[in-house]
């Protein structure tokens, strides 16, 4: 088989080499604990200090406002259940109906837990109002989650916006960067707490971090050995930390470039996956990250075009019941409000550092193949509108 | 995920499209779940006059495991006389398959009862005595196919719309 065409970066990003060789040290010569006095544990700690240092002026906050964590389901979890245990009297949480799960499944568990939360939907492009946001705040709202960017639909999300409204309100203001982080501004500025992990831009898996504005108050998730100011505790992951400040700087670095030439990438995707009959975009064609770009198909089903399309080399994901372990279809397709017909018929094409135009060309080939094969034996037809 | 097996009845499906000239068809399924499946059966007669599928094939909107077990259901039916075709069970398919991932199971339910509802429907059709375990799966059919309906239609709901039509399948 030739190589496959990698085209699911927002589930997850190869590692790009400079990330290793920064990383590989850590491992090998200064395995050191950060947290211990000899050589090796001073080694340890000025990387990962040096590292936090790094992070924070690409954001423009200050170091000790960054702590790093496992990846964005920590920081995600940090930041809404921490705010929460913080705030005595504040019993109430605001958060969007596309959240990611570790966002919307935290929020559910904040209510079993006694916490009421609103769940604002979007428009049919994915995009939520800023005023509906502030309509939702009540007086005993301790946060509002938005994130910045959707990592199924790629639509962005009025941070700025957003930001200055909780500000006015006096309520903390969290965003999930995950998929933004890197590809495009982030509004730094306007937010309270944010977070974004390295193995989607190219770092390694299982580090991240969480932007926490100085005088935020957060009550810790893990005990232990008062890590990370006592907001983290356990032992850092040095290396991955290295490697989180490495991708990070790689791909702010890069932004200038890398997002236009995504954003082509995009659009080039967009004209031609469109010409399919029966097909569509969700989401959004121009408030949208620059990598990720959602389509739905008339008369087939997710899972099996993207194992068509794994056949044929090329691995892309899809929102899909038939995909997920609960058999439920994408909470975001159906908050969007896809039609039902075609909620089972998604793709999801997400692009990276190593994508070329070649590769989209060749998924524009194979994909019309791939959705025909399968309509060859679908009871539906293309342009049956009604076909439940 | 898959075995060998589901692989490679999705990769190259047996008898799959639509029958021409078929006797009866059976539908299951609801499109909001993800999983639609006729099944199209022709019956002709062996040489003791026995009712034969002498033909089979199919059309399914799902995922690998119901495209895979439609095409195993297909073969397992073709040449078998009607009655041993009732008896076709989920579990044959699915054991015909090598198994199926557990949350996939409903799959391999879909495709024997799809082939249960197009006897029930040859037999109906030409007025023909329905046996009772066939009477019964078809009610059960019934039942489910008018849960996926409320669930579609709570959709609908969810999503504040409210004209796409009754939902029968097809
Ligand atoms: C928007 C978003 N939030 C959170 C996460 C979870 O991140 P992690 O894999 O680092 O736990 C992801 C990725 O899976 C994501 O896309
Ligand atoms: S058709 Fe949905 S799980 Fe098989």
């Amino acid at each position: 088989m030739d190589r496959v065409i990698y085209l699911d970066h927002s589930a997850t990003t190869p590692v790009a080499p400079e990330v290793l060789e920064a990383m590989a040290p850590y491992h090998r010569e200064h395995y050191g604990n950060a947290s211990s006095l000899h050589v090796y544990g001073r080694k340890a700690r000025s990387a990962m200090e040096e590292s936090r240092g790094a992070i924070a002026e690409r954001l423009g906050v200050r170091a000790e406002e960054i702590v790093f964590t496992s990846g964005a389901t920590e920081a995600n979890n940090l930041a809404l259940v921490g705010a929460a245990y913080s705030s005595a009297e504040r019993r109430h949480l605001v958060t969007t109906a596309i959240e990611h799960h570790a966002v919307l499944h935290t929020a559910r568990w904040l209510e079993k837990l006694g916490y009421s939360v609103t769940f604002v939907s979007p428009d049919s492009s994915g995009r939520v109002d800023p005023q509906a946001i502030g309509e939702a705040v009540q007086d005993d709202t301790f946060l509002v989650s938005v994130m910045a960017g959707n990592n199924e639909l790629g639509t962005t999300q009025p941070i700025e916006e957003i930001g200055g409204l909780c500000r006015e309100r006096g309520v903390l203001f969290h965003t999930d960067a995950v998929q933004a982080f890197g590809k495009v501004p982030l509004a730094m500025d306007s937010v309270d707490l944010l977070s974004a992990s390295a193995h989607k831009l190219h770092g390694p898996k299982g580090v991240g971090l969480l932007f926490v504005r100085s005088g935020v108050r957060l009550t810790p998730l893990f005990h232990g050995g008062g890590h990370e100011g006592g907001r983290r505790s356990g032992t850092e992951n040095v290396p991955g930390i290295v490697g989180l400040a490495k991708a990070t700087k790689i791909s702010f670095s890069e932004q200038d470039e890398s997002a236009p030439r995504l954003r082509a990438l995009r659009e080039r995707l967009i004209e031609g996956v469109t010409r399919v009959p029966g097909s569509r975009l969700n989401g959004h064609r121009e408030n949208s990250l620059p990598h990720i770009a959602n389509f739905s198909f008339e008369a087939i089903e997710g899972e099996s075009l993207v194992l068509k399309l794994d056949e044929e080399g090329i691995a892309v994901s899809t929102g899909s019941a038939c995909s997920s372990p609960d058999l439920e279809p994408s909470h975001v397709l159906v908050a969007i409000g896809v039609p039902p017909a075609m909620v089972h018929g998604s793709l999801r094409v997400s692009t990276g550092r190593e994508t070329t135009s070649e590769d989209i060309e060749r998924f524009l080939e194979i994909l019309p193949r791939a959705v025909e094969s399968l309509r060859a034996y679908s009871p539906f037809r293309v342009g049956e509108s009604d076909v439940h | 995920m898959y075995t060998d097996q589901v692989m490679d009845h999705f990769r190259n499906p047996r008898n799959k499209g639509k029958l021409e000239n078929y006797s009866a068809v059976g539908k299951v399924g609801q499109v909001v779940c993800g999983d639609v499946m006729w099944v199209y059966i022709k019956v002709g007669e062996d040489d003791q006059g026995r009712e034969v599928i002498s033909d089979i094939s199919w059309e399914t909107y799902g995922c690998a495991a119901a495209i895979a077990t439609s095409s195993m259901v297909s073969e397992m039916a073709k040449g078998k006389s009607l009655d041993e075709a009732i008896d076709i069970t989920n579990r044959e398919v699915a054991e015909g398959l090598g198994g199926l991932p557990p949350v996939k199971m409903h799959c391999s339910a879909l495709a024997a009862d799809a082939l249960n509802e197009a006897i029930y429907e040859y037999l109906s059709q030409n007025g023909r005595e329905i046996p009772e375990v066939l009477e019964q799966r078809h009610q059960r059919v019934a039942k489910q196919m008018a849960v996926l309906e409320k669930r579609y239609q709570s959709l609908l709901q969810e999503q504040g719309v409210s004209d796409h039509g009754t939902g029968s399948s097809g």
